[in-house]
Parts: structure tokens; sequence; C-alpha cells
């Protein structure tokens, strides 16, 4: 957290109202602080999981033993794959960016449990801490999906590792318990259900998610040391048990989890295309319903990662066809996002190219999703570089990016400084073409049959492996220029106006940064948050809000 | 390099198709495949032609207040449900398919996954590691199980997967088009040595077939410490043991005959035919000094005396 | 200036700084608002327990399936009056709580200090009961697992009864942590109306540890048929 201290030292007018030093920092019950603190933490933990990512590429780049042991390898891409999912994308948007943003966008001065959320940090570090000694020292390997029996046939650190998930759940948990709580009962007066930004619906899908599937996770990991401590049988054949009922609880929490790992994306999308469109959002309820419904459908449809995993044919099919529905909500999306451009003022700033960057890449991944949840195709396809490539589309080319865009929307807001925007834009290109280069010869090499979880392969793999490693240095070149800009602009970056880009929604209408109580005075919104397209100088009547006037800011 | 990947133009980046069964499901892959890049090439199209048509100039300009349209909801919710509603029920139909073996005359294998190898049993009782041989043009079915961890039995091929559970059976067929050789993966993450848990499918016509079974799988006029040697490869002792002197799971096997080894618990013992046919039934008996917490699978039931002395005799040559 | 250009105008809301509660926390507008934010909360995270417990129940009943021979014989070795007894405790606490929450709603200092000492007394002798069950079982070998060795065995035992001592320890475990939890609760609520903080107007931390202390009693309600009586 030294970053935050700097930052607090450099500026005077940097959160300095909660008071100064490292000491306020760690005790704060302010909303702000402690998205920053998550953020700053999330960053950290992608930065280690994206250089074990280099370490599992570099591997890869030839057939063949190079500088690590097939036992490493397989504890490195463990480790990769658990914080990623776990430490990075799952608290990015939500607990780091949201916990920013999500009281602003409503009006509201805080969370509606401010030491909750404290607490929610803290275990999140405490769970953090736990998983990554457990993982190093205990030398775990059993790939981030802990399946029975290898799991409990393999190193005693599993418990330490599981339990710190089971910890991280619970952070998870409360998060999401608190902005349930918060969209319920702190919206601003005047800001109704369907006045809500985009970005709230999201996060409350995302929440309900959170708090209904995480404690099923938490069980299935306490059964599962039951299982490795007492022997009770259940999931191990040798006493009876049955390996695939692990999986079958797994899934429960984790498929789930990966719409907690796409839904916030897209709402950080449905908030940035109207603002740099300068248009009101199309298909506002289409998009906040399809959230919901995604979310729902989401838990129904676990048992598609089993298809070959000798589970009845008919749950395999109503599983399948539970599975395809989620692409149409999806769909709804894609399509009115797209449609918000038409006859906007398109301004192509960062933000607004990780969106459209984000709408390609999710488009590959969900549209490759189709044929993982086609049955027969499937049976070719699982577990193979395929299905690689497939949840680093969703997740990484949906969330991540989704999350890169949201960090340049709101860093404005957030440090009160811009980015140099000429850097932030090479970057966005050098990420994008990296991001490509990385994934796309892996759905060839998975078409073809490439097994995932290997080591060493077959001669024949070798130029698309090659290429997706280099293909991974242009990417992680896009990320350190990133990080280079970015932490310069704390420093020297020109001071950032309250409403940068022009937005409606309130955040903008507030100070950057904003000041303790997040607003002066208690803000009530007069228009929707997506009512653009009124002439940007003069006052206007607006039709639908009683005739009544109001001004239009400019952005210079 | 481009042809090799792009064998079908219709089913993009799918390995030849070597089965009936594969040959149905590229038909299915490549409509699947169609259609989408149908998709996404509307929506590339309008990702790149909304922003830069309607892109701002230097003051943003007056928007029109779109909100919704219905009609235009219901069309792209409609028409992919149409195209998925197809899909699925193509899907479902071959999936069935896939793991129903036609009656009549199907050859039955029943297949042992352990870490880290593939054993091969035929009806005749004859084992062979590593190595699958199959009749042409007639169906074959696989009955799979394993004895340790979950593995997971792929021949990209003949496009067909399942996962081998310990504790149950589980079970794929195929009928090969042509006499030749594929690959098999093992594509469920099992441990150390889960990417090197290959075989191979020889397809091969019937004379041939009884022949291998005849031999064991086996060259015929072979020397025994070379059968050892393919042994060695096949049922997968090369995945724990070099023969370099470099230390895997296992000790090396250079130099393994005569040499004199310290066992745990205190004693040793000079390595002879005996320990080594130990080792290899029961390999919990006696325990080399350093390897503690290692485990070695038995290969009771999968090992033959005949191929464990063919065994013997290739270590032996080992210096 | 140029800040001023750039902001939404938005009226602001008139305050209505009714009478300032010390209770009320900075962010919330109104008692009411902190208090219906509160018992939402509670309320979520009443449903991730029963998600919680939820589970465990599922991998029981399973588990039950597979070897109802077992589970039979697990049972004969729990003493019912025990189990019985401290289902009435606790049911008779879930009273008292109700009877503390009804006393603070009506500013009855005395009855709610009352009730809440007599519901967290009964949280004790739930535990010592407890206690006096898992020493006797643990004495006796009754242990999950493969640590099961009875100590009194005559005739053998099914081979998985182990897996039966398993859920009774962990599910009675995890709900014992949970009236651990209560109980911490209920002596805050206590230490707070000793001193005088809860009345008609602001009475919400007694509702929601009361919300909370009813679900660790249904749970009880569950497990005790479910350990001891099955069949
Ligand atoms: C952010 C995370 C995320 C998201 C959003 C998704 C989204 C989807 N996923 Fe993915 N998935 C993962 C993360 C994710 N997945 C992970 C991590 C794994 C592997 C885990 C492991 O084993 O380690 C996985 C694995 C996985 C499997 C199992 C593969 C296997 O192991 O064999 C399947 C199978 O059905 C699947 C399907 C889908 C589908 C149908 C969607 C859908 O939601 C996609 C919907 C979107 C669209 C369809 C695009 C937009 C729509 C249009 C442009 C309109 C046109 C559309 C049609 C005509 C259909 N996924
Ligand atoms: C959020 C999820 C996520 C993300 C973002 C990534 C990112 C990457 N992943 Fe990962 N991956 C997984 C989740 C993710 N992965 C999971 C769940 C698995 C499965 C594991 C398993 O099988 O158990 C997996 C497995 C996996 C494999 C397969 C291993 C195997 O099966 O054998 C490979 C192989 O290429 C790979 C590569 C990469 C690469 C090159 C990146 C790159 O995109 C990474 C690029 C990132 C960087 C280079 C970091 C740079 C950061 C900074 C410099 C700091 C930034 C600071 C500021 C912006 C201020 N991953
Ligand atoms: C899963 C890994 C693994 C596989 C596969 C494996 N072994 Fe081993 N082997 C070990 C380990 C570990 C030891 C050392 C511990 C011991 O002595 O049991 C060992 C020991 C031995 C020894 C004694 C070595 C000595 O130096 O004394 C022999 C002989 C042996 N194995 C033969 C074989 C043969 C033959 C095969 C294949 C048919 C095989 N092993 C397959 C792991 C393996
Ligand atoms: Cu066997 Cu992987
Ligand atoms: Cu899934």
């Amino acid at each position: 957290m030294t970053a935050d201290a700097h930052a607090a030292h450099h500026h005077e007018d940097f959160y300095v109202e909660g008071g100064k030093g490292i000491w306020s920092w760690l005790t704060t019950l302010d909303h702000k602080r402690i998205g920053l603190m998550y953020l700053w933490s999330v960053l950290l933990f992608f930065f280690v999981g994206g250089m074990l990512a280099l370490t599992i590429r570099l591997e890869l780049m030839n057939p063949g033993k190079d500088f690590l042991t097939a036992k490493q390898y397989n504890e490195v891409f463990t480790l990769h794959g658990a914080i990623m999912i776990f430490l990075f994308l799952i608290p990015a948007i939500p607990a780091a960016l949201g916990n920013f943003v999500l009281p602003l966008l409503l009006g509201a001065k805080d969370v509606a449990f401010p030491r909750l959320n404290l607490a929610s940090y803290y275990i999140y570090v405490l769970g953090g801490i736990f998983m990554i000694y457990a993982i190093w020292m205990g030398r775990v390997d059993t790939g981030w999906t802990f399946y029975t029996p290898y799991s409990v046939k393999a190193s005693s650190a599993v418990i330490p590792m599981v339990l710190g998930v089971f910890i991280i759940g619970f952070s998870s948990i409360f998060t999401g318990l608190n902005f349930i709580a918060t969209i319920h009962k702190m919206r601003t007066p005047g800001m109704t259900w369907s006045k809500m930004p985009l970005f709230c619906w999201g996060m409350y899908a995302t929440s309900l998610i959170q708090v209904l599937a995480t404690p099923v996770l938490g069980i299935t990991l306490v059964l599962l040391t039951m299982e490795k401590v007492w022997h009770i049988g259940l999931f191990d054949p040798e006493r009876g048990g049955d390996p695939v009922l692990f999986q079958h609880f797994f899934w429960f929490y984790s498929h789930p989890a990966v719409y907690i790992m796409i839904l916030p994306g897209m709402a950080v999308i449905s908030e940035v295309i109207p603002t740099f469109s300068q248009k009101h959002i199309f298909g506002y309820k289409a998009i906040g319903f399809s959230s919901v419904a995604i979310a729902i459908l989401g838990f129904l449809v676990w048992g598609h990662h089993m298809f070959v995993a000798t589970q009845s044919q008919l749950a395999s099919i109503i599983f399948s066809a539970i599975t395809y529905l989620i692409g149409i909500p999806s769909a709804i999306k894609v399509f009115n996002w797209l449609a918000t451009m038409y006859k906007g003022s398109v301004q192509l700033k960062t933000p607004m190219l990780y969106a459209l960057s984000f709408i390609f890449l999710f488009t590959i991944g969900g549209l490759t999703g189709i044929f993982l949840a086609c049955l027969a195709v499937d049976i070719h396809l699982t577990d193979t570089y395929f299905v690689v490539a497939h949840f680093h589309y969703v997740m990484m080319g949906g969330n991540a990016i989704g999350f890169l865009a949201g960090l340049h929307y709101w860093w404005p807001k957030m440090f009160g400084r811009m980015y140099n925007e000429k850097l932030a834009q090479i970057a966005c290109a050098l990420v994008f073409i990296g991001f490509n280069g990385t994934f796309l010869p892996q759905f060839v090499m998975g078409s073809r049959g490439m097994p995932r979880r290997y080591y060493d392969y077959l001669p024949e793999f070798h130029t698309m492996h090659m290429l997706s490693t280099m293909g991974s240095w242009v990417l992680a070149l896009g990320f350190f220029l990133m990080a280079g800009y970015l932490l310069a602009s704390l420093r020297v970056g020109a001071k950032a106006a309250d409403n940068p880009w022009l937005g409606l929604t309130l955040e903008w209408q507030t100070a950057s940064p904003p000041p303790l109580h997040n607003f002066e005075k208690q803000p009530i919104p007069k228009v929707g948050p997506y009512d653009y397209g009124y002439p940007v100088h003069e006052p206007k009547r607006v039709p639908g809000l009683g005739g009544k006037e109001i001004v239009h800011g400019t952005g210079d | 390099m481009l042809s090799h990947i792009l064998l079908s133009p219709w089913a993009p980046f799918m390995p030849p198709a070597k089965s009936d069964f594969a040959g149905s499901l590229d038909t299915l892959y490549g409509f699947i495949w169609w259609t989408m890049a149908f998709f996404f090439v509307i929506i590339v199209f309008l990702l790149f032609y909304l922003p830069y048509k309607y892109r701002r100039g230097d003051k943003p300009t007056l928007t029109p207040r779109i909100t919704h349209n219905l009609a235009l909801e219901l069309t792209w919710s409609g028409i992919p449900a149409l195209l998925i509603i197809v899909i699925a029920f193509w899907g479902f139909n071959l999936f069935v398919k896939a793991y129903v073996p036609p009656g009549g005359d199907v050859t039955e294998i029943n297949v042992t996954g352990k870490q880290w190898a593939w054993s091969f049993e035929h009806k005749d009782g004859t084992v062979i590691p590593g190595e699958l041989h199959v009749p042409v043009g007639r169906p074959v079915k696989l009955v799979m199980s394993s004895t340790d961890v979950i593995h997971s039995f792929f021949i990209p091929d003949f496009r067909v997967k399942s996962d081998v559970v310990p504790g149950r059976y589980s079970s794929i067929w195929f009928t090969p088009k042509e006499v030749g050789d594929h690959q098999v993966f093992c594509t469920e993450y099992c441990g150390d040595s889960h990417s090197a848990m290959l075989a191979t499918v020889h397809v091969v016509t019937e004379e041939q077939y009884k022949e291998t079974l005849e031999n064991g799988g086996l060259p015929k006029e072979a020397p025994p410490a070379q059968r050892g040697a393919l042994i060695y490869q096949r049922a997968g002792c090369v995945t724990c043991h070099t023969v370099d002197g470099v230390r895997l799971v296992g000790p090396t096997f250079k130099g393994i005959f005569g040499r004199t080894e310290q066992l745990v618990g205190g004693g040793s013992l000079t390595v002879d035919e005996n320990y080594i046919r130990e080792s290899i039934l029961q390999p919990q008996a006696k325990i080399v000094a350093g390897f503690e917490g290692q485990q070695m699978p038995s290969f009771q039931g999968v090992l033959n005396d005949r191929q464990i002395g063919w065994i013997i005799e290739y270590l032996k040559t080992l210096k | 200036m140029a800040q001023e250009i750039n902001r939404l105008p938005v009226t602001h809301g008139a305050h209505h700084e009714e009478e300032h509660s010390p209770f009320l926390q900075h962010h919330f507008a109104s008692m009411d608002q902190q208090f219906e934010a509160g018992k939402l909360g509670m309320w979520i995270f009443l449903v991730t327990e029963v998600l919680l417990f939820g589970g465990l129940f599922g991998g029981y009943a399973l588990m039950f399936s597979y070897h109802p021979a077992a589970f039979h014989e697990g049972h004969h070795h729990l003493d019912v009056k025990l189990g019985a007894i401290n289902t009435v405790i606790l049911i008779f606490s879930s009273l008292t709580m109700a009877l503390a929450v009804r006393a603070a709603q009506t500013s009855n200092k005395q009855a709610l200090i009352k009730y809440l000492i007599i519901t967290f007394a009964c949280a004790c002798g739930f535990l010592v009961v407890k206690y006096f069950e898992y020493s006797h079982k643990i004495h006796e070998g009754l242990l999950p697992g493969t640590y099961y060795h009875y100590i009194h065995q005559t005739t053998p035992s099914d081979p998985h009864i182990g897996t039966y001592f398993a859920f009774y320890f962990m599910m009675t475990g995890v709900h014992g942590l949970h009236v651990i939890a209560g109980m911490s609760a209920i002596a805050w609520v206590l230490w707070r109306s000793l001193k005088g903080h809860f009345d008609r107007n602001y009475h919400a931390p007694v509702e929601i540890t009361g919300l909370y202390w009813h679900l660790v009693d249904l749970i009880w309600i569950y497990l005790f048929p479910l350990l001891y009586l099955v069949r």
C-alpha cells in the first residue's frame, strides 16, 4: 500500500479529510479508500499471476524441458489459475472499482456497512496470503479445480490452500451482501430502480451470485477437507466414494462464479459506451434484465463442465440446453451496445477503445462457448487448448479488459489526475494485438487436439505454441507500458476536471477526487443517467421530466 | 503450413477425420463454425463502422434520443434462438450416437489407465501396454477404468473422448476407416507426467491384428532385451525412470543391475532378477532410500512373467 | 469556475434533521434507513448460512443413502435424552430472545436485560451439554472417519460408521461455532443494554441479533432429528 501513501503525500487534496498517514488508510471506513486499497492489491496479484503466465508461456515455447520440471510446471499453472481467479478477477471490478463508484453512482455517502467493507478487505488479504503460502510452500499441483481423487492423494497442503479459498469466499460474500443492501437502501431520493445506472444493475446481479453461490463452495471445501483428514469416503473411490460428485459440488459454485467474472465487465461497458457516444443507452431494460437473467440461468448449467465425465446422458442434454440459453441475454447485450453507438457522437478515448475491444474479444469468447456447449463437439474439444482459449477470451478479453476500461474511465475520478492519453492508446493497441496473438493460436491447436495442462507436447504443435508465446510478450509489453504511465500520472499527470468525459451519472457531479462524504449536499438526479442528447450549451426543456429546465455540462 | 492446419475448409483446424463418427462430427462442427463466423463478421463490421461513421468532431454534437426498439430486440434474440435450437438438437443426436455402439460384431477391448500409462487387454487375455491394436473397418468398443486417479482417453483423429474414472467403467467406440496410426492423449490432469501419458492406436488389417495378438504386440523376431526396451517405453516406466542417470520420480535405470541400494529403514541389497520382479509387482515391499513418499504403482495384472523377463534382460544391458 | 460549469446542477434535498440520534451513523439519512439496511443485511446473511448448512445436509443425505446401515448404527451411540434436552433449551432461548426484542421495543430496560441474560445462560447450558456429549464420544473412540475405534466394541461395526461420526462432528461443530458467535453478539447487546442504549426508537442491534439467534435454533431443530432420530 505504499503507492497509496505516496499518492497521499503528493497531493495535499488527496483524501486528506479522512486523516493522514498510513494508519488512517489501514483503519479507514471510507468506501473510496477501501476501494483503492483493493485496487492496489488486485493489481499486485494481477502482476504476480501475469508473471506466472509468462513463465508458463516461456516453458511451452519449445517442446520438452526448458527450465521447469513437470512438477514445477504443474504448480505454476495451479498458482496462476488460482491467483487470477480468486485474487484478481473476482474482486477486480466489484471490490476495487465497484467499491469506489457504486455509492457515488447511487448518490450515497457510503456503502451500507462500512465496517463490514473494511473487514472484507482484510479477510481478502488474509485469504490471499494463506493461499499463496500454501501453494508455494506446500507445492500444490492440483490445478485450480482441485479434482478428486487426485487432490485427496496429493500433497497435504491442499488443506491450507482450500482454507485460503474458503476465507476469500467470505470476503466475496461480504462484498455482495453489502452491495445488495446498499442498492436497496442507500439510493438517493429520486433515484428509482429504473433510473439506476446500469453499472448498479450489473453489480446487483453479481452480488446475488456471490451471496448465493459462494456458501456452496465453502461447504464443498469443508467436505473435501473432511475427506482428506478423516477419510469419510465421500469423494474417494477407494473408500466407496464418488469422485465425480466433487465435480458437481465444485462447478455448482464455479460456473456461477464465471458470471461473477463477466457481469461486472459488462456493467462497466454499459457505462462507458453511452458516455463516449454521448447518447442514450439503447435498451436500458433489456440490458438490465439480461444481467439478472444471466445470473439466474448461470445457476443451472454447471454440468456442462462434465459432459465426458461419465455423468448421465440425460443430465448432459439438459445442462447443454440451458447453457445455450445464456447466449440469448448475452446477444441482447452485445447488440444493444452496438446500437447505442448508432447516430451517436463517438469519441475514441482510451476507455472507449477498451470497451470496443471488450465487445470484440467477448464475442469471440462467447461464440466459442457455443462450440463447447454443443454436446457432440465438446467431446472433441473438452480439456484441450480450445477451452483454454475460450476462457481466456471471456475472462481476460472480457472481464479483465472491462476492468481496464473502468480503470481508465474512473482513474481521473479516483486520483484526480489524467494519464497520458497517447501512451494509453498505444498500450491498448499492444494489449489487443498481444492478446489475440497469444490466444488465437490456442484455438487452432485446441481444435487439432492439443490437451491442456501439458508440460510437454508433440512437435506438430510447436508453431502454434511459439506464436502464442511471442504474443504473450507483446501483451506483457502493453501492460508494462500501462503500469508506467498510470503510476507516472499520479505524480506528473494533469489535474483532472470533475467531469472529463461529460458523463451524466452522479459520480461526475462531484469533485475529482470526491470529498469525504462524496457530495457536498445530498444529490438529487434531475435527469436519468443516460439522458444525453440535448443541446450542450443552452438550457432546454426536457420532455418527461415535468418540463423543468436543466443545463447540460460542457467539457473543457 | 496453412494447408497442414486447414485440412478441410468446412471444418477449419480439425485433424484428419479417420472414423465414420469423425466425419459426421466435422459436419456439425463446420456448421457451428460458419454460423458463429457469420455473427462475428456482422458484429465486427458494426464495431468498426459505427464508431467511424458517427465519430465526434471537435465538440460533441446533439444526438437523437433513441431509447429502445422492441422489434429489433426480438430480432436479435429470435434469430440466434432459432439457430441454437438447430445446433442443440443436432448436438444431442450425435452425442448419443457417440457413446452407444452399433450392435453386431463389435471388438471389445479393456483399457486401464494408471499414473501414467495406458494398457490394453484384448479378448484373448493378451495385455499390451501403450499400444492399441485394432482391426480396420469394424466397430471397436473400449471399456475403460482407472486404478488410481481420473484420466481421460482421447483420440483426436476419431473425435472420441471419455474420462476414465476409478471405481467405475466408461466406454467409447469407433469404427476406423483405414489402416494407419493415431495418437492417444490423456486429457484429464493426473499429476506430474500427465503430458507423457500417451499411447498409439494402430489400425491394422484383420490378419495383422491376429498376428499381433499372438506376439503380444511385439516384433516377431526381436531379441528379449529389445522387447524389454519397448515395454519400458510403452508401460510407462519411462515416465519415472530414465536410462541416462537423471533422477525423475524413481531411481534411474542406468547401471541398475548389480547396483547396491540402500533401503529405507536400513539395510541394503544388490539388485538382481528377483528384486526387480518384486519391485514391479510389489513396489512398496522394499523402498529405496531417498524415495520415501514417492509411490510406484504395482504392475500386477498388467505385465506378465514373460514381459517382466524381457524387462530384466533390458535392464541388464543398461550400463 | 470551470468546475462549476462541469457539474450538472442537482437540487439538494431539504435537511430533515429530525431529532439526531447519537447512534445514527453518518452515512445514513435516518434511523429508519439505518435499521432497514441492517435488517436486510442480516436476512441476506441468513440466506448464506442456510445455503452453507444446505450443502452439509446435502452431503449427509447422500451418504445416508449410500450407507443407511452405518448411519442407523451410528445414531444408537448418541444419547437422545441429551439431544432432546438441548433442543428444549434452544427453543426456550428462542422464546426469551423474542421477549428480549419485545422488551426493547417497549423501552423496558429491566426486562430486556433479564431476558438477554436468560438467553445467554441457555446458550451456555447448551454448550455444557454438548461438551459432555463430545468428551464422552471422544473417550469411547466414537471418532470421525478412519479414527473410529469404539472401545466397547462387541459386534463388528459397519465399515462406514466413521462417516456418520464425521458428519456428526462436522455438523454439530459448525453449529456450535454459530452458537458461540451468537453468544458473542448477545453479550455485546447485553453490554449495550446495560449502558441504556436501547429504547423504542433505537433497538436495531437487539432485533438483528434476535434474527441470527433464531436461525441458530432453527438449524439445530433440523440437526436433532437428522442425527439423533434417524431411521
Ligand atoms: C468470464 C467467464 C466465462 C464466461 C462469461 C463464459 C461464458 C460461456 N461459457 Fe465458459 N468457461 C469459463 C469461463 C467463462 N465462460 C471457464 C473458466 C471455463 C473452464 C474452466 C476450467 O475447466 O478450468 C469455461 C468452460 C466452458 C465449458 C466447458 C468446456 C469443457 O471443459 O469442456 C463450456 C461448455 O458448455 C462453456 C460454455 C460457455 C457458454 C455457452 C458461455 C456463454 O455465456 C457465452 C454467451 C455469449 C455469446 C454467445 C456471445 C454473444 C452472442 C452473440 C454475438 C449472438 C449470436 C449467438 C448465437 C447464435 C448463439 N464454457
Ligand atoms: C483472470 C483470469 C486469467 C488471466 C487474466 C490469465 C492470463 C493469462 N494466462 Fe491464464 N489461466 C487462467 C486464468 C487467467 N489467465 C486459468 C483459470 C487457467 C487454468 C489453470 C488450470 O488449468 O488449473 C489458466 C491457464 C493458462 C494456460 C494453460 C496452462 C495449461 O493448461 O497447461 C496458459 C498457457 O498459455 C495461460 C496463459 C496466460 C497468459 C499468457 C495470460 C496473459 O494474459 C497474462 C498477461 C498479464 C501480464 C503480463 C501481467 C502484467 C501486469 C502488470 C505489469 C501490472 C499491471 C499494473 C497496472 C495496470 C498498474 N493461462
Ligand atoms: C509413478 C512412477 C513410476 C512408474 C510409472 C514406474 N516406477 Fe519404478 N519406481 C518408482 C519409484 C518412486 C521407485 C523408488 C521407490 C521404491 O523402491 O519403491 C521405483 C523403483 C523401481 C525399481 C527399483 C529401483 C532401484 O534402484 O532399486 C525398479 C526395478 C522399478 N521401479 C521398475 C519399474 C518398471 C519396470 C516400471 C514400468 C513397468 C516402473 N518401475 C514404473 C516409480 C515408478
Ligand atoms: Cu492420465 Cu492425465
Ligand atoms: Cu461453466
